[in-house]
């Protein structure tokens, strides 16, 4: 079952002289087992869109359906709609606050009246899940971890409520290379699970290599959407509303400009290698 | 040249038993110069920023801005003003409900004359290209445009070396780039020095200097060049290469004849469509 978000609108201050239009008549369907990137210039309406998926914001105007049922709806349990769509916020990291690794994760699930093993099944799951060895880190302080490790730990504190979507605000700002690349990983596994994931995020790069579709929001609408190789094939606009692409999307471009001809679909380096090597080579056969 | 900056072996712990954070580090900035420091978390960049400013002491060692010892405590407030930083997140070091009155804080609390901190205020307002904001409330503002007023906030104190605390990485991509604009203006307008440490590669690309560290030492430095030359080295760091030069690297161990130090879009696009 998918999440269906029909003419969404939300106003900030509504009814007041500052009100601000945050979202404007937005539509999208998430299907089960999609992996969905949502791009968009800080302000551009991207974090109040999916506090709505959870039901932390209600809609004003339209409608938001969770598996059939309308979040607003006022015999559902929004208790429910939380357990079913994970939301890990931006710097998930600073909601850590348990002394240790297995007590921070198992906070949610012990909320959920769940009998001590089903919690430990669900701590220990979790944990794996973002790469951890459960029986080296359980007893860990989250404070003595890595600003990676903090965020994996934090990840796992949501998937221990064992949610059907998983939603991510910015999982890898203020990482390292390698942070980023272990978060990345992490998600793509998820996926690979079957999990369903929206990925917020800034950088173009992470996702040109993992989303399976984009919507770009712009001034609170949808501006934009489509594949990655759809969507960054518009460099121009996406330039003008804030936001870029992958440098090799930058460097096929140029490179067809000054004459190589080459397929200009790559998103990644190594497509971009290739792209190359088989554009250099046709040329030298031809 | 004196250098602005001077550390001589500096060691740092924070905890006499734990294992230093910055392990006999020697590096000297010269005035004018923009040095970029790379390093996975946990590395010791922002240990090392730290100490520059005084807001740390080494525990070994020692570090002199403008000549005066960051230990000396008589020097402390000439040393910040001396060399300012900018931190990560631009929420946490606004701290006026108004722009111009955010940037005047620094120069009010060092007693300068008010009709000199009016001046110093607009000048910095203009350089970071800020001036038609100053009388907007800072929360209403971008995080970009926040940023480039905590910069602004370090120019009115007439700082000669500005330090960067990763200073883009909760921005967009239009946020990032006015941010390394003002920069680059600051260090080749204004000659400003320039510290950056950041995790993105493209930024680190605008730099004079790279400086890679990596366990509380420096590992690497050199033109942005021939740091990134190095490939292989620099992924053992867990950092990573622009994506130009990888696919760069990637072509050369595919037998195509390529400099090895393509750090642009076009010194690539230039040996390739020769």
């Amino acid at each position: 079952m998918p999440i269906i978000i029909e003419g969404l609108s939300f106003y900030y201050g509504e009814g007041t002289p500052f009100e601000t239009k945050a979202i404007d008549n937005v539509s999208m369907e998430i299907k089960n087992g999609d992996f969905v990137g949502i791009i968009g210039h800080t302000g551009s309406g991207k974090s109040t869109l999916i506090q709505h998926f959870n039901g932390l914001i209600l809609p004003q105007k339209g409608t938001v359906l969770i598996d059939g049922q309308n979040i607003k709806d006022k015999n559902l349990k929004l208790k429910k709609i939380r357990q079913k769509v994970g939301l890990v916020f931006q710097y998930p990291e600073y909601q850590l606050f348990e002394e240790t690794v297995y007590k921070d994760v198992a906070y949610g699930p012990i909320n959920l009246d769940l009998n001590p093993e089903e919690v430990k099944q669900r701590v220990k799951n979790a944990l794996e899940l973002v790469g951890f060895d459960y029986e080296m880190i359980k007893d860990k302080s989250p404070f003595d971890l890595s600003g990676g490790q903090k965020r994996r730990v934090a990840i796992a504190g949501v998937l221990a409520m064992k949610p059907d979507y998983l939603v991510l605000d910015e999982p890898t700002a203020g990482l390292d290379p390698a942070g980023r690349n272990e978060i990345l990983d992490n998600i793509r596994k998820l996926h690979e699970n079957k999990m369903t994931i929206v990925l917020v995020s800034h950088s173009m790069e992470d996702i040109a290599r993992l989303v399976k579709y984009v919507y770009v929001m712009y001034q609170g609408k949808i501006h934009m959407q489509g594949t990655p190789k759809e969507v960054y094939s518009h460099s121009e606009e996406l330039k003008r509303i804030g936001l870029g692409v992958p440098q090799v999307v930058d460097l096929l471009t140029a490179l067809n400009k000054n004459g190589l001809m080459i397929s200009s679909e790559a998103l990644t380096v190594e497509e971009a290698t290739n792209a190359i090597l088989h554009g250099i080579r046709g040329g030298l056969n031809a | 040249m004196e250098p602005i900056i001077k550390i001589k072996e500096v060691t740092f712990k924070y905890n006499p038993e734990d294992k230093p954070a910055l392990d006999k580090v020697s590096l000297d900035i010269m005035p004018g110069e923009f040095v970029a420091i790379l390093g996975h978390n946990g590395s010791g960049k922002s240990t090392l920023a730290k100490l520059i400013n005084s807001l740390l002491l080494p525990t070994e060692g020692q570090i002199w801005v403008k000549g005066m010892n960051t230990q000396d405590d008589d020097k402390l407030w000439d040393i910040r003003q001396s060399a300012g930083m900018v931190f990560q997140n631009p929420d946490n070091q606004l701290v006026a409900t108004i722009v111009e009155e955010d940037v005047a804080f620094g120069p009010e609390n060092q007693g300068v004359e008010p009709l000199e901190i009016r001046k110093r205020v607009d000048d910095a307002l203009k350089v970071v290209d800020m001036y038609e904001f100053r009388r907007r409330p800072p929360h209403l503002l971008s995080g970009g445009q926040k940023q480039r007023i905590a910069i602004a906030g370090v120019l009115a104190l007439n700082s000669d070396c500005i330090i960067l605390d990763e200073p883009t990485a909760m921005l967009d991509p239009s946020g990032r780039k006015e941010v390394i604009e003002t920069i680059t203006k600051l260090n080749q307008d204004e000659g400003k020095t320039v510290i950056l440490i950041t995790h993105f590669m493209d930024e680190a690309v605008k730099a004079k200097r790279v400086v890679v560290m990596d366990d509380g030492k420096i590992h690497l430095q050199g033109t942005p060049k021939e740091v990134f030359s190095n490939v292989q080295r620099i992924k053992s760091f867990g950092l990573d290469v622009p994506q130009v030069t990888e696919v760069a690297h990637n072509l050369i161990e595919q037998g195509i004849p390529l400099s090895k130090d393509i750090i642009s879009i076009e010194e690539l696009v230039e040996a390739l469509c020769q």
